[in-house]
């Protein structure tokens, strides 16, 4: 089905909170430098399953885990791996912009800091190609210190992108990162990514179907917990295989 | 209609005149302590030590008593408090029993009357560990009786911090610990410091908890070591309010020693609010 290389894979993931079975038996190849959007009702586990990928969903108290998730082939729940390295390499964009209170060269620098990384030489170069990335460089250039909550919503969001950017993650999630955005905005964050897959692979959670036809290669349609269809974008949106798929994209529910 | 309008009124009214008196009552207090108090305050009333058996000179040594018990009560009860309240907030579970049975004795601490932290701090530190009557054994009295209050305003204050923050910070790879003193710390600060403060306040007005574990009416010079007794305001107050044979003459003495504690307590309350001030303004959310 899937021409180009594997990045990501998960196989039979299960996630559990206490009770609640939230991901059921999920197994889906995410192809590198391309994007897969998670679309589906509210509710249905797409936040949790795009949390499991880079083990955020291990922080909320009574989460449980099952299954396997490969990144290049190597599971990233395997005992000795270390979460702080995985989530270095498979970066996150919220739903609400989150940008830190603190200026916006900060919040850029933030994940290089926690890296060690001091040199302010280095520091500068590495958050202007990061912004510069994402089309904020030249909105923000002189006034860097100046703090990110001064931004607009739309700024913030992209800041919050270019912050996850200048770890050079593989990989970037993203959770319904246009959702508290107006239109102008979202269209900006949209063009961004076509920039971004041409080196990232990114997953997209989005319940805007429009926004995932017109920005995914691929889709995965997602029903209480279960992966109902996967495929290519334009298939899953005009040829659903899937009686729910087609009720969910015809807008019979949702 | 006509009724539930009257009603309004009439409530308005009331609040009002609560306000009226409650303010009142404050102002008739401050007016009566300055203008008791205010004649005598000079530079030599704030920097000489007392003279002629406590009825002529100053007070500087209880001004210098007090402020030191209250930085050494800080610097002990800020950094067990602060810690504290960190492990509370970010690392224990939120229903686990332990932190419950924590989180009650810290509100039950806050409780005790501060007399009993008087008599323990006589008994532990004074007795038992062998400091003596001194400036040590009272500041760690008085830390342990602003502990609590420490404990309470720095887990408000770590709680009020945004989950946001630390999702972004962990999901950046930053580990649990560099997303507490990074992100978590700096938001927290105002709040931290707000409690440091009130804890400060309180630690400078107490007298019962330095009575029997630190505080004398009289010294020759200031303490040269933390195991020397201090002098300290309302210690200083109280005696001469309660004990002094000569109440006319040190009367004066008496209520410009109140102000002093009055305004030392109000300008410790100031910088707080200051700082406070200056943080919400940088950061808001």
């Amino acid at each position: 089905m899937v021409k180009s290389k594997i990045k990501l894979q998960t196989k039979k993931l299960n996630v559990w909170y206490g009770n609640m079975h939230v991901v059921k038996d999920f197994t889906l190849k995410i192809p590198e430098k391309k994007i897969t959007a998670v679309i589906g009702p509210s509710g249905c586990g797409k936040s949790t399953f795009l949390r499991s990928l880079n083990r955020m969903v291990e922080l909320v108290p009574g989460a449980r885990v099952s299954g396997e998730i490969l990144l290049d082939g190597e599971n990233i729940y395997d005992k000795d791996v270390d979460e702080t390295e995985i989530r270095l390499r498979i970066g996150m964009v919220f739903q609400k912009p989150n940008p830190f209170p603190k200026s916006m060269y900060e919040n850029v620098a933030y994940g290089l800091k926690v890296r060690g990384i001091t040199e302010e030489k280095k520091l500068r170069l590495l958050v202007e190609e990061s912004l510069k990335k994402v089309g904020l460089w030249e909105e923000v250039r002189d006034r860097l210190n100046r703090s990110a909550l001064e931004l607009s919503g739309g700024q913030q969001q992209r800041l919050c992108i270019a912050r996850a950017l200048a770890v050079k993650p593989e990989v970037i999630l993203m959770d319904e990162p246009c959702s508290s955005l107006d239109p102008i905005a979202t269209a900006k964050i949209e063009d961004l990514l076509f920039e971004l897959k041409k080196d990232y692979t990114i997953v997209i959670v989005t319940h805007n179907l429009q926004q995932a036809a017109r920005v995914s290669d691929y889709t995965a349609f997602m029903y209480a917990g279960k992966l109902i269809e996967h495929g290519r974008t334009e298939e899953i949106f005009e040829r659903p295989k899937d009686k729910i798929t087609q009720d969910y994209i015809t807008g019979r529910f949702g | 209609m006509v009724k539930a309008k009257t009603c309004e009124r009439l409530g308005f009214w009331a609040a009002r005149v609560a306000i009226l008196i409650s303010l009142s009552i404050t102002g008739y207090m401050l007016f009566y302590i300055i203008s008791k108090g205010a004649s005598i305050i000079s530079w030599d009333f704030l920097t000489k030590p007392p003279t002629s058996g406590m009825t002529a000179g100053g007070i500087f040594p209880a001004i210098v008593g007090t402020l030191l018990l209250v930085t050494l009560a800080i610097v002990i009860s800020l950094p067990l408090g602060l810690a504290s309240a960190i492990y509370l907030v970010e690392y224990s579970s939120k229903e686990s029993r332990f932190v419950r049975l924590v989180e009650l004795a810290v509100y039950s601490l806050n409780g005790v009357p501060s007399i009993v932290f008087g008599l323990f701090g006589m008994a532990f530190f004074v007795k038992f560990l062998g400091f003596g009557t001194s400036l040590l054994s009272a500041s760690l009295t008085l830390s342990l009786m602003i502990l609590p209050t420490i404990v309470a305003t720095s887990v408000e204050a770590l709680k009020s911090v945004p989950d946001h923050f630390r999702e972004a910070s962990l999901a950046l790879g930053a580990t649990k610990g560099q997303t507490i003193v990074r992100v978590v710390l700096p938001a927290a600060f105002p709040g931290i410091i707000t409690g440091a403060m009130l804890g400060v306040g309180r630690a400078a007005g107490e007298t019962a908890p330095i009575l029997f574990t630190g505080a004398v009416f009289y010294m020759r010079g200031l303490p040269t070591s933390i195991f020397d007794p201090v002098m300290a305001l309302p210690f200083h107050l109280f005696v001469l309010a309660t004990e002094h044979p000569n109440i006319s003459k040190v009367e004066p003495i008496q209520y410009g020693t109140a102000l002093v504690l009055l305004i030392l307590v109000l300008l410790i309350s100031l910088i707080a609010a200051v700082i406070r001030y200056r943080y919400r303004r940088k950061r808001k959310w």
